[in-house]
């Protein structure tokens, strides 16, 4: 007899995909119509291409387009390499542990804080010029263009700071499966070095498991807006950046200009993608060449040197750029080129502390709401294809990742349009909503492996106990895999208390979240408000990591076997 | 096609129009009635603590005074709630809307005003525009020249306003000539927000304004002028301008604060905000340092009012006009243009007021990186908005594509 709710737990999938692709299929469409001229709220419908014309003819689209390309492209490649090597030089040894442990709050610094910190770091009347500035003899700080450089240099050092981090988790999570100790012991046994031996051995087996990831990172970083506007050169911007700014310029007219740039950025970001999966093919093609050379590789020292003075670096550009905000944040008079401020002063926290707790509440409901309904449907999905065997197809996968390949400024202000539409908006469910959407594949995507790598063997002695499949689900695999459950929401909660323009947009400026309020509030530009905005969002989002690594220590105290597993 | 939609359009509104029962403000105890207990979303740009301070103070007193409550909905531009009613518009929600006031001004008034997305005309009927005097003050009525009519309620006068470090720089150009003059010898110790930036396009029209042949032709539309005779002097001057800029003008700063920044920095010698009172701001919040002093241009420079305007489609429109009316309240006017609160200048005409409440604004104290009102000058009125946007575009096309 089959369970009641098996039916329901069939669909699952299918549900899923649903709530997951509906929103960004729909404002997609709500961003098509007016690129090709049709646009209600003006009157004005006349398909066609103008607006495509108009593009073509801005000055700046070439070197836009390409500046986003290039970006994009070495942020990618940058962030991968670093990662690798980082990986082939040094797991399994002690310093890879300690890079470890530093990854959740790594994670947890959201993206423009990062950002900020950087900036703060590197501008020419930064901290660095600020040290040697006494050497020097600088009294002014030097009129050198290292922030916003045309070449987008800053920009891609932005990205690839907080995109190691992601796919240093990325990895890790893929790699115990493909058991790398042994494959590099019989490498290193037939010879070859350590770094050399990994890239032949685990690297090949690894690639792929990780492929989506880099996709992801790589559609990101070539439609970021807010790392864009700190630190990417304006003139021209980035073409996301300049999306935006036609969205938001009071010429009403210049909106379907900007939604035919929209198009073009998804453009961009499929093109990109090509190129990059054409590179895969040829460094497949090399690295093969290289294998069956058979040779044992050289400079291994320089590599696992390079591999881990990047990886300290781009943390340390974190770390160091968040204590900058954190001074910042208590600063009172600060200039060029004191080290620290004159004096400390509360007055920034005192003054902000009341607009950034107020919409805690608020955050904290959406975030687990969101988080709770991705979990369950993650769950139902891989309990679905553990039941019934509905093993998920490459293409599949491949929509999970949509909404994060997607540029967000292509399909949201259509998306906005459809819930307006539909008197759906302005209202905490509909943000919920919205926020699952880019929630759920973070989850999906956290939770499936360990979830797969589960023993069944477990249930079958369950099942042999007397056990029925919900037993099982309920009382064994869910308390076994608590660990990976709760990591996978504190990502989801990450995520979440990390949107802004879904919960701006759908939420019609009636819901109001931390970041809303932040982004507004650090809209000035004063460095004292946002230090004190960007610690209370990583703090915010450091949380539930925080919480995801406490309950089942406290859960399994008297359970040691499950402590670790 | 156009026309058709036209046509359907005008005729939506014709039947829908008594059905909507919007309040009339001509009966002010209806309206007063009306908005007792409603919640008004008011969204105005968030970036300002003074500013939020002050939508704070006026939130409590709407409150306690009558009973509507206000929410700040904190802007990071307020393009959003433009494209907000937009979108509201395009989905034809046409009540209920999520915004009852905004603070706007200049192209997001004139655009708003074009695409019919304000309700109104209220302004002129609120019981405290007694103490407007729109004949001597035309700002009041004229936003950016385009004519209000009734559409937004004033509550506040900004003035461009530059800003020198005096222990750096003890005596700052004061005209567009001796600015260039300057940074010659100086090169790289100035720079302005980039256009469409408002700070920015607002120093490109001031150079317009000092450098112009033909002053008369900016107060009407771009298209009835002599474009290139008009603007030729100033794209010499911003030619001649740009290569001794800061970064030589191959970055620029996003906005006001960034440039308040780079003057603590020590980046630059020279800034400019628009609020008479930024620089004593900026000192009260440690982001500048305390020999920060205010100059102007010899011959005046750019002004304008802020208002407030409530969409057609507002769910609130009575505690949006109560609140509006607030703004324009003596006590609500002393309390802004405070140095200490936040410093903008006032709307009301002094001699309007009772005589108590006049006193109040006579007391104020300016600190001493504050100018008075002699010092400030004369107060230029703003080209027409179509100004605004041609010089934009042709300032991104010359310098803000360049490599």
């Amino acid at each position: 007899m089959p369970a009641p709710g098996a039916g329901l737990l069939r669909r699952a999938p299918l549900l899923t995909l649903l709530v997951m692709l509906g929103p960004v299929a729909a404002g997609l469409a709500g961003t098509l119509l007016p690129a090709f001229g049709i646009m209600p709220a003006t009157g004005e419908a006349m398909p066609g291409l103008d607006q495509f014309r108009a593009l073509a003819e801005w000055p700046g689209l070439a070197r836009s387009a390409a500046l986003s390309l290039g970006t994009g492209l070495g942020a990618t490649a940058l962030a991968l390499a670093i990662t690798v090597l980082i990986c082939a030089g040094w797991h399994g040894t002690r310093a890879f542990r300690v890079l470890e442990r530093g990854l959740s709050p790594l994670l947890s610094v959201p993206h423009a804080a990062a950002a900020f910190g950087l900036a703060f770091l590197i501008a020419p009347s930064g901290w660095i010029a600020r040290a040697l500035a006494p050497l020097a003899g600088w009294e002014r700080p030097p009129d050198v263009l290292i922030l916003q450089d045309p070449l987008g240099l800053s920009l891609i050092a932005g990205l690839v700071v907080k995109e190691v981090p992601f796919l240093l988790l990325m990895t890790l999570a893929a790699l115990p499966l493909l058991r790398p100790g042994q494959s590099l012991a019989t490498a290193q046994a037939l010879g070859y070095g350590r770094v050399s031996g990994w890239l032949t051995v685990v690297l090949p087996r690894l690639y792929p498991q990780i492929r989506l990831p880099v996709y992801a990172v790589l559609a990101f970083s070539l439609s970021v807006v807010d790392v864009a506007m700190i630190l990417g050169p304006n003139t021209p911007p980035p073409l996301a950046v300049q999306v935006l700014r036609w969205m938001s310029d009071p010429d009403i007219a210049l909106r379907s200009r900007a939604a035919a740039a929209a198009v073009l950025q998804l453009g961009l970001a499929l093109a990109a993608l090509g190129l990059w999966r054409l590179g895969e093919i040829g460094v497949a093609w090399l690295g093969r060449r290289w294998i069956e050379a058979g040779s044992r590789g050289h400079g291994e020292g320089v590599l696992r040197a390079a591999g881990l003075t990047l990886g300290a670096l781009s943390g340390a550009a974190v770390v160091l750029g968040l204590c900058a905000l954190a001074v910042w944040s208590v600063a009172g008079f600060w200039g060029f080129p004191d080290m620290l401020p004159q004096a400390l002063s509360g007055r920034t926290w005192m003054r902000h502390g009341m607009a950034l707790s107020d919409p805690l509440a608020d955050t904290a409901v959406i975030a687990l709401a969101a988080t709770a309904v991705a979990l369950a449907l993650t769950l139902a999905c891989l309990e679905a294809e553990h039941r019934f065997g509905l093993h998920p197809s490459a293409r599949a996968l491949w929509l999970l990742y949509l909404p994060l390949i997607v540029p967000q400024i292509a399909f949201l202000p259509g998306l906005q349009t459809l819930a307006i539409l539909g008197g759906l908006d302005g209202n905490r469910p509909a943000v919920i909503a919205a926020h699952v959407v880019f929630v759920l594949p973070y989850v999906f995507l956290s939770l499936a492996d360990p979830w797969r790598a589960w023993d069944t063997r477990h249930g079958a002695v369950a099942r042999a106990l007397g056990a029925g499949p919900s037993g099982v689900f309920w009382r064994v695999r869910l308390p076994m895999l608590l660990r990976p459950v709760l990591t996978a929401a504190a990502v989801g909660c990450a995520v979440s208390v990390g949107q802004f323009l879904p919960t701006l947009l759908v939420g019609g400026g009636r819901v109001q979240t931390l970041t809303t309020e932040a982004v507004a509030l650090a809209s000035g530009g004063d460095r004292r408000v946002i230090g004190a905005t960007a610690l209370a969002q990583t703090a915010a989002a450091f949380l539930p990591f925080a919480v995801a690594l406490a309950v089942p220590a406290l859960a399994w105290r008297n359970r040691r076997g499950l402590r670790h597993g | 096609m156009r026309r058709l939609i036209a046509a359907a359009t005008a005729a939506l509104a014709a039947t829908a129009l008594p059905a909507l029962a919007d309040p009339d403000p001509a009966d002010w105890d209806a309206v007063l009635d009306e908005a007792r207990g409603q919640t008004v979303y008011w969204n105005a740009w968030g970036g300002s603590d003074v500013v939020n301070g002050f939508i704070d103070w006026v939130g409590a007193e709407a409150e306690e005074r009558f009973g509507v409550t206000v929410e700040h909905v904190k802007l990071s531009d307020t393009a959003e709630a433009v494209t907000r009613v937009l979108s509201e518009k395009t989905a034809g929600k046409d009540e209920g809307g999520a915004i009852d006031l905004v603070w706007i001004n200049g192209e997001n008034f004139a655009a708003m005003k074009e695409s019919d997305l304000l309700f109104g005309p209220y302004a002129e009927a609120l019981p405290n525009w007694q103490y407007l005097d729109p004949q001597e003050n035309a700002a009041l009525t004229a936003d950016f020249t385009v004519p209000t009519e009734g559409m937004e309620s004033p509550w506040g006068m900004a003035q461009l306003v530059f800003y020198h470090d005096s222990a750096r720089l003890p005596e700052p150009p004061r005209s567009m000539p001796a600015l260039l003059d300057w940074l010659e010898e100086n090169p790289g110790r100035f720079t302005f927000p980039q256009p469409p930036d408002f700070l920015g396009a607002t120093f490109l029209k001031q150079a317009l304004i000092e450098l112009t042949p033909d002053m008369d032709a900016l107060s009407r539309p771009v298209s009835e002028a002599d474009y290139d005779r008009v603007t030729a002097p100033l794209w010499d001057y911003m030619d001649r301008l740009a290569p001794n800029l800061w970064r030589q003008g191959r970055a620029y700063p996003q906005n006001a604060t960034r440039l308040i920044q780079l003057m603590a920095d020590n980046e630059i010698d020279v800034g400019f905000e628009f609020n008479p009172n930024a620089a004593a701001n900026a000192i009260a919040n440690n982001q500048l340092p305390g020999t920060v002093r205010s100059h102007v241009h010899e011959g005046g420079t750019l002004g304008n009012a802020s208002f407030v305007a409530i969409p057609f489609n507002a769910n609130a429109m009575a505690g949006a006009m109560v609140v509006a009316n607030l703004l324009l309240s003596p006590e609500a006017q002393a309390r802004m243009s405070d140095p200490d609160v936040w410093g903008l200048g006032t709307v009301l005409a002094l001699d309007k007021l009772p005589e108590e409440a006049r006193a109040e604004f006579e007391a104020v104290e300016r600190g001493p990186a504050t100018l008075s009102p002699e010092e400030l000058g004369p107060t230029l009125p703003e080209p027409h908005p179509s100004w605004m946007e041609r010089l934009e575009e042709d300032w991104t096309a010359r310098y803000g594509v360049a490599p």
